[in-house]
């Protein structure tokens, strides 16, 4: 016999491999809700979703009880790969009785993922992704974004960082979905405010590692702001060589850092991360709510303290919960369109966000804070980074509906 | 200003030293690989695992043991060394028989235990590693302001790449090495003990992976992912600079840094392929790489 064995067997039950265990008992168990948790456990954005996001959102099912019926909760890794992300949601739903896809960070991915709930009829809670096309272009009526879009970062971060004087920009752009669209919105917001931008970089994503030559380019452009519209390691790595380059010695150029969490400010120490502004929609230590939340989880997570991302999946799950259990299970597993319908038509509440809504094309509405990057000498303990700066109510923080470009919407 | 190309010179300059810097991360870890090829015929894929380990070592002996930069420059390569020692005595040991692909994916298997243990434990986000404090700042050379610590990246990778080359092929030890792998029952009848030569050769090819692993550690964030970056660039180093060859990887490393540095200001979108588009180039001219012989 050969030995041998083709590799696309092997990629096939490599793919399969999370999905091994539960199809047998997944059939026939009409009184049981499946949510999945779709996310990078492996790769750059492990922390600023990955096993946590499932911690919290296992803490909104353990703390919902039992109403009437059972909810369990599987995982599995997309690798930040679209084709691998899509061919799971599929299996899921089709042959795991999976209800909810939730999390799903890295836009091309979270963009494949949607299209298949759209097609199942089946509910996506998108919290890890940034692409504002969830809730526009991509919309459909079982589709729920929560936590923040690019839209949201550009605003916040660009908007205030202009109005400070930042009045000239070079990008330095993670080229795909989702740094193409945040370079887009920031450069709209900063051209709005009478800024200009006088250049960009796109580097290949992923696999860049040294951004020294861009910043070197970034610097001889004269331009005041530096604009990063990367995420994850790649942002702890720019802001780590702009410092040790020089870029903001004596304030000649200010960093600013679009899309940035918790996580990173960690990873980068606060000696390098002082005085950096960056958006975020939750931080642990922002009021009673959050701070309780916070200390139910955070043994459960003790390395990684939830940001906005895991926020979500708590809260989310949370309102998903409630609105299954008030239209009763047997409805709500005929239809996503009739669960996400009675989610928007119930206010949200949960000590993450505090009362908020989700508007007609699946945006959840919440306040977006930015946030300045404590200096060390301020901190009082590990993960006390943030101040807040500006708070933006939930009404002018998101993007208009009638700029949404959400198809449903307009009919 | 004078210009090059359509590009201010000062930028270009820039753009040079920068690929330089960049090569010298590229010339350490291919001459690893090179030595380990050349000598033990392993392709050894655990190399940007093991590339990380190095800065997890310093990382960890700053951590926990308060010990800094300077000793962690010579400690985290030995211990990683010894690592490495233990995985050849244990493992890739019984794989010289076969087929190079049984080492290949051997020791792919390994990197991802390896990155995979080091992800459950660190998360992926990174840790913070601080310059020393003797290389911090920068001197302003009138066309780019040099980090200090760029510079000695540069300087420390020169001196290593060169006496490694020396070593292997200047000295009697080296020779014997090199008469080993040509030969290795008649060097053993010399009363040379082979297997611990090569075992050795291991982990001295691993002890420079982990050296470049703690020269990164300030500049790039210390995360499980940071060798898998690496890795496959550096491969393409080796075969370009010809399979095994030692004077071949450290020049090709250094030169596609520049090449790499280059096109990132002329088309930064192409900076990741380009260095793979000389390598089709070169293999298509030259098959045994640009120092290799051809077998």
């Amino acid at each position: 016999m050969n030995p041998v064995l083709p590799r696309r067997t092997l990629l096939a039950g490599a793919a399969a491999a999370p999905l091994v265990g539960f199809g047998r008992r997944a059939r026939a168990q009409a009184n049981t809700l499946r949510i999945g948790v779709l996310n990078d456990q492996s790769g750059p954005y492990r922390d600023t979703g990955g096993t946590t996001s499932a911690i919290c959102c296992r803490q909104a099912v353990e703390e919902f009880g039992s109403q009437g019926f059972n909810v369990e909760v599987v995982t599995a890794d997309h690798q930040n790969k679209p084709d691998l992300g899509a061919s799971i949601a599929r299996e899921w739903y089709d042959r795991n009785d999976v209800d909810m896809i939730l999390d799903v960070p890295t836009s091309s991915v979270a963009l494949a993922v949607a299209a298949v709930a759209k097609e199942k009829n089946k509910v996506h809670l998108n919290t890890g992704a940034a692409t504002a096309d969830l809730t526009g272009k991509a919309c459909a009526p079982c589709i729920v974004h929560w936590s923040y879009d690019t839209y949201m970062l550009a605003k916040s971060t660009g908007g205030a960082t202009v109005k400070a004087g930042g009045t000239s920009w070079y990008f330095i752009t993670a080229d795909y979905a989702f740094g193409q669209q945040l370079q887009r919105d920031t450069t709209a917001f900063v051209q709005a405010a009478g800024g200009k931008v006088l250049g960009a970089s796109p580097y290949p994503f992923p696999g860049t590692t040294d951004f020294s030559s861009f910043l070197l380019q970034a610097q001889s452009s004269g331009a005041k702001v530096l604009g990063l519209c990367n995420a994850g390691g790649d942002t702890v790595n720019s802001i780590k060589q702009a410092v040790e380059f020089g870029l903001t010695k004596n304030g000649t150029m200010s960093i600013a850092a679009m899309l940035m969490f918790i996580t990173d400010v960690n990873a980068l120490g606060l000696d390098i991360a002082q005085g950096l502004s960056l958006t975020e929609s939750f931080y642990w230590d922002l009021n009673d709510g959050t701070r309780a939340f916070t200390n139910r989880v955070k043994s459960k997570t003790p390395n990684n303290w939830p940001n906005m991302i895991h926020a979500a999946c708590y809260a989310g799950t949370k309102h998903f919960l409630k609105a299954v259990a008030g239209l009763g299970i047997a409805d709500a597993k005929k239809s996503g369109k009739a669960i996400v319908d009675k989610m928007k038509s119930m206010q949200t509440d949960d000590d993450c966000f505090g009362k908020n809504t989700i508007r007609e094309d699946g945006l959840l509405l919440c306040p977006a804070y930015l946030f300045q990057v404590k200096k060390p000498s301020e901190s009082k303990g590990k993960w006390d980074y943030y101040t807040t700066k500006v708070t933006s109510p939930a009404a002018e923080a998101w993007k208009p509906l009638n700029e949404s470009g959400c198809a449903f919407v307009k009919a | 200003m004078f210009m090059i190309l359509g590009y201010p010179a000062p930028l270009m300059f820039g753009q040079l030293l920068l690929g330089l810097i960049n090569g010298a991360f590229y010339a350490l870890l291919s001459l690893g690989l090179a030595i380990i090829f050349g000598m033990l015929r392993i392709i050894n894929f655990a190399h940007g695992a093991l590339f990380m380990l190095g800065a997890f070592v310093a990382w960890g002996m700053l951590q926990y043991g308060g010990i800094g930069y300077w000793p962690a420059l010579i400690v985290a390569p030995i211990i990683v060394g010894a690592f490495g020692v233990f995985l050849e005595r244990t493992m890739i040991r019984h794989l010289y028989k076969l087929d190079h692909l049984y080492g290949l994916l051997l020791t792919f298997g390994l990197a991802e235990i390896i990155e995979g243990l080091a992800r459950n434990q660190f998360g992926s986000s990174g840790m913070p590693y601080a310059i020393p404090a003797a290389l911090q700042g920068a001197v302003n050379l009138g066309f780019m302001f040099l980090p200090i610590y760029r510079g000695w990246v540069v300087i420390a990778a020169v001196v290593v790449c060169l006496v490694t080359w020396i070593a292997i092929e200047r000295t009697s030890l080296g020779a014997t090495l090199r008469a080993a792998t040509e030969n290795a029952p008649l060097v053993q009848a010399f009363g040379v003990n082979v297997p611990r030569l090569i075992t050795l050769t291991y982990g001295a090819g691993v002890a420079l992976a982990a050296f470049g692993g703690v020269l990164a550690a300030p500049i790039y964030s210390v995360n499980p992912n940071m060798g898998s970056n690496f890795i496959i660039v550096v491969f393409a180093v080796v075969v370009i600079g010809g399979m095994g060859s030692i004077l071949g990887s450290i020049v090709t490393g250094f030169g596609l840094g520049v090449v790499e540095g280059l096109t990132k200001v002329f088309y930064p979108q192409a900076s990741a392929t380009v260095i793979f588009v000389v390598m089709v180039i070169v293999l298509l001219a030259r098959p045994a790489g640009l120092f290799g012989k051809a077998t």
